[in-house]
């Protein structure tokens, strides 16, 4: 069987930098991968690799057997590769429901015609994009529902936003969920929280993750496998017992030893 | 210590008196430098008593003077009540405000600055000086303005009660006098002349007898009227939902049905007015689509205005140079909408795939580019050249005849126009496209992760405000029965541009009210509005007012609720604070820490 997500000889070059070099790395489905790296790795370069968002040097990006080379972010989203952003990048003077609205533009196709004449079509589309949005935001339990519809997204706290983003990328029906940085900024409960939905994400909606994190109890509670990224090459695969351990892992994270001078 | 020894209603901020009193004085000689003063004299506004010119020079005294000792309000913060000082305050500014007609007067009368200043002259100084020589006038002058800076700062101490009365009157009076034209047009259509005959003085201006009995009636109606209507206003907006509909579309409906019964009543002036507002509203709509929703900051709008002009032009006149079909407007129309489209998809494609400012640059530079096609030797053969083209028909509906000397018949037909143009801006801002045009507005970058197509669906945006300006244009051949390239000009893109902001960006309603107080009032490119006598100072209060709402009101007139939330996020959030509203305050001063935090990825200015 072929892999969900399938990355081979990856490599991305900004100027004279190698953000990337030479990386294999696959996805199943129905897998949660981490992508664990200290700054500066190329983790999120990465993701905007795959979404589409920077232009890769050399190496392919096969998702469901095809390469997503070259397409425009709105066409990988549309073959089913929805994304957050380390940065929360709401779109912050739309309602809650809009933000989780707008994400199923590419699953949806009512244009001027139908919302001009209120075509039966048109109504229905509504609807069910409204369903849908309400069902993405009502994930996160009573958070984002409720008066909050239509509430604007600045108006929410730093956690909340992290989770409509959450339900943003839900709401574009992906089957593979790049999270970048999903806790960043939250408090340990929420974060223990989240690690839990995170888990329901794939169990409850079937979606597949990739996900990048620096909080290694996340990591470790939800991965079924971890790839660690230094200077944009892998530096170890495997589960979170086997990597944790592994002595290029811990030197890229803690630096080298001092040697004493010769 | 001496400032021990002088009386505490004494202590001044000599700082703040010297800086509005200062920026009266040179304010004062700005307008009368740029010629409002000599150029609105003869304008009467009370017979005998004021002249507008006189009135451009004294509401400065009178407006610093009350803004002196005006304080900014703290919550948890106690302000002194205001008092003796207070008064004070404005009478010293208005004393300082008084050197700027001394400075004039004796300038005029010692130097010759007429070359590089038009205005510098001796009909100027006869203004001043009342015509009694250089002493009277600088004497009279400094009592005016201290006595204004007194009136104006008291204003603080008088009981909240009569500070309306007298402001009411105040406004009233400037009110009916300045709408002179107006109102007597009105009064013709209602059959009131006799009224109008008695109030106004026969060159110009209420009598003195008049302006008395309107005092009265307008301080008594004040009273009457006192809460109601900012009770009306609240209560529309504190309704929710359905209601707040159910409001919407009374208040919707109440205003339609005025526009079509009124416009009988008008007469010449007024109905022209009004069909020019229509005009530019229709604008303004397309506008408001492509900059307020999709955030696609346009400088070229007027290109698709000459578009639909010319198309129509060249299909409905005999004497278009080239190609004469004659067809009939309706299906002119139809051609017009289509070219539109097409021009917005040519224009558009090269134009959408960039950013901000070079955006803003290059659609600036194809709006001149249109213009100057029209008005080139190399396409007269087509469109005519500077001559343009004449003899635009008027237009038949079978039942109705519109035509451009019937401004009342060209006003119903905008209207129509105007309503259909709301209605298709209602609809798009809540569909799929609207959303999508809006997350682009927000983060162009997200909304393309995110799915959205955004050369689609800018292009579509561009392609709707284009059709818009391009009916609009239509109208206008029709209605002038003629086209000219300088009909085109880079400054009603401006304009209208104006008129958006003004408004209230991506808020139908704002731009309704936009174009009412801009068009409305004070007229558009060339086409006059009530203030018909600040014609040729029209850019300058455009300008003044643009810069006034960038520093107090940056949503708009009539902004959309949320968008106004935004931008007074701060207060919002001290008040939230200090009601200790419900649920998530601290969510509240979370989330403004990250807006704060954020602003750098949002693309809104």
């Amino acid at each position: 069987m072929s892999h969900l997500l399938e990355i081979s000889d990856l490599k991305v070059t900004f100027g004279g930098l190698d953000a990337l070099s030479g990386l294999n790395f696959h996805v199943d489905e129905g897998e949660i991968v981490s992508v664990i790296g200290p700054n500066g790795a190329g983790k999120t370069t990465f993701f905007n690799a795959i979404s589409g968002l920077v232009e890769t040097t050399e190496g392919d990006i096969l998702f469901e057997g095809e390469s997503v080379l070259g397409l425009e972010p709105h066409q990988v989203t549309g073959l089913g590769i929805a994304r957050t952003f380390q940065n929360v990048r709401l779109f912050p003077n739309m309602t809650i429901l809009e933000n989780a609205m707008v994400s199923q533009h590419c699953r949806t196709r009512q244009l001027v015609f139908g919302a001009l004449f209120q075509t039966r079509a048109f109504k229905q589309e509504e609807r069910e994009i409204r369903e849908r949005a309400e069902a993405a935001l009502g994930f996160f339990g009573s958070r984002l529902v409720g008066y909050r519809l239509e509430q604007a997204a600045f108006m929410l706290s730093y956690a909340n936003r992290r989770r409509l983003e959450i339900a943003r990328a839900m709401a574009t029906q992906p089957r593979l969920i790049l999270l970048d940085e999903p806790v960043a900024g939250m408090n340990p409960m929420e974060t223990a929280e989240l690690t839990g939905l995170i888990g329901r994400l794939r169990t409850e909606w079937g979606f597949t993750i990739v996900m990048i994190e620096h909080d290694m109890r996340v990591v470790r509670d939800v991965s079924d496998r971890v790839v660690v990224l230094d200077h944009g090459v892998p530096i170890a695969q495997g589960s979170y017992d086997e990597v944790s351990t592994n002595p290029e892992v811990i030197e890229a994270y803690l630096g080298r030893p001092v040697e004493s001078r010769a | 210590m001496s400032a021990s020894a002088t009386p505490a209603w004494f202590q001044l901020d000599w700082r703040r008196v010297g800086r509005w009193g200062g920026l009266c004085a040179l304010g004062i000689v700005l307008v009368s430098l740029i010629g409002m003063p000599v150029g609105l004299d003869r304008r009467i506004i009370i017979e005998g008593r004021l002249s507008l010119g006189y009135l451009a020079l004294i509401w400065m005294p009178l407006l610093f003077g009350y803004l002196v000792p005006k304080r900014i309000v703290l919550e948890g913060v106690e302000n002194p009540d205001p008092g003796i000082r207070d008064v004070l305050a404005g009478l010293c500014a208005g004393v300082l405000a008084g050197l700027g007609p001394l400075l004039l007067i004796l300038g005029i009368d010692n130097f010759n600055l007429r070359k590089p200043l038009v205005n510098w002259s001796p009909q100027l100084l006869e203004l001043l000086t009342f015509g009694r020589g250089i002493g009277y006038g600088v004497a009279v002058w400094f009592a005016i303005c201290a006595v204004l800076g007194l009136v104006g700062s008291s204003m603080h101490v008088l009981p909240a009660n009569v500070r309306r009365v007298v402001s009411f009157i105040a406004y009233g009076l400037l009110f009916i006098s300045v709408l002179e034209a107006a109102i007597d047009d009105l009064s013709e259509g209602f059959g009131l002349e006799s009224l109008t005959d008695a109030m106004y003085a026969r060159r110009g201006g209420l009598t003195v007898k008049f302006s008395i009995i309107l005092a009265v009636v307008i301080g008594v109606l004040s009273i009457v009227t006192k809460g109601r209507v900012k009770g009306a206003a609240n209560h529309y907006k504190g309704l929710q939902g359905a209601e707040r509909k159910r409001a919407s579309m009374l208040l919707f409906s109440g205003v339609t049905a005025l526009c079509i019964v009124l416009p009988m009543f008008l007469g010449m002036i007024m109905n022209e007015l009004l069909a020019n507002v229509g005009l530019f509203l229709l604008l303004a709509l397309g506008l408001n689509i492509v900059v307020g929703l999709a955030g696609i900051l346009d400088l070229g709008y007027v290109a698709f205005f000459a578009v639909g002009g010319y198309t129509t032009a060249v299909l409905t006149s005999a004497e278009s140079p080239f190609f004469t079909p004659e067809l009939h407007f309706g299906f002119a129309l139809i051609v017009v909408v289509a070219m539109a489209g097409l021009t917005g998809l040519v224009i558009g494609a090269p134009v959408i795939r960039m950013r901000g400012d070079y955006l803003a640059i290059v659609t600036l530079g194809f709006g001149e580019i249109i213009r100057l096609l029209f008005m080139s030797d190399w396409l007269k053969p087509y469109f005519g050249g500077a001559q343009g083209i004449t003899n635009v028909p008027h237009v038949d509906l079978g039942f109705a005849v519109v035509k451009g000397t019937d401004p009342r018949s060209v006003f119903y037909m905008v209207l129509v126009l105007c309503v259909l143009a709301v209605y298709v801006s209602w609809r798009l801002q809540g569909s799929r496209l609207g959303r999508a045009w809006m997350a682009i507005r927000e983060d162009e970058q997200v909304a393309e992760a995110m799915g959205i197509n955004t050369v689609n669906a800018k292009l579509m945006a561009f392609v709707v405000g284009a059709m818009m300006a391009a009916v609009s244009g239509a109208v206008l051949a029709a209605k002038v029965g003629s086209v000219f390239p300088n009909s085109f000009m880079i400054l009603v893109s401006i304009i209208i541009l104006v008129v958006v902001i003004v408004g209230g960006m991506g808020n139908i309603a704002g731009v309704l009210v936009g174009s009412f107080v801009l068009i409305g009032v004070l007229g558009g490119p060339r086409q006059p509005g009530l203030l018909q006598e600040f014609q040729s100072y029209k850019l300058l209060i455009y300008g003044a007012l643009l810069v006034f709402m960038m520093l107090k009101r940056p949503e708009g007139l009539v902004p959309s609720a949320r968008r106004s939330q935004e931008l007074h996020q701060e207060e919002f959030l001290q008040d939230a604070w200090l009601k200790g509203e419900d649920h998530d305050i601290e969510e509240a001063a979370e989330a403004a820490a990250a807006v704060g935090g954020s602003e750098g990825t949002g693309d809104q200015a």
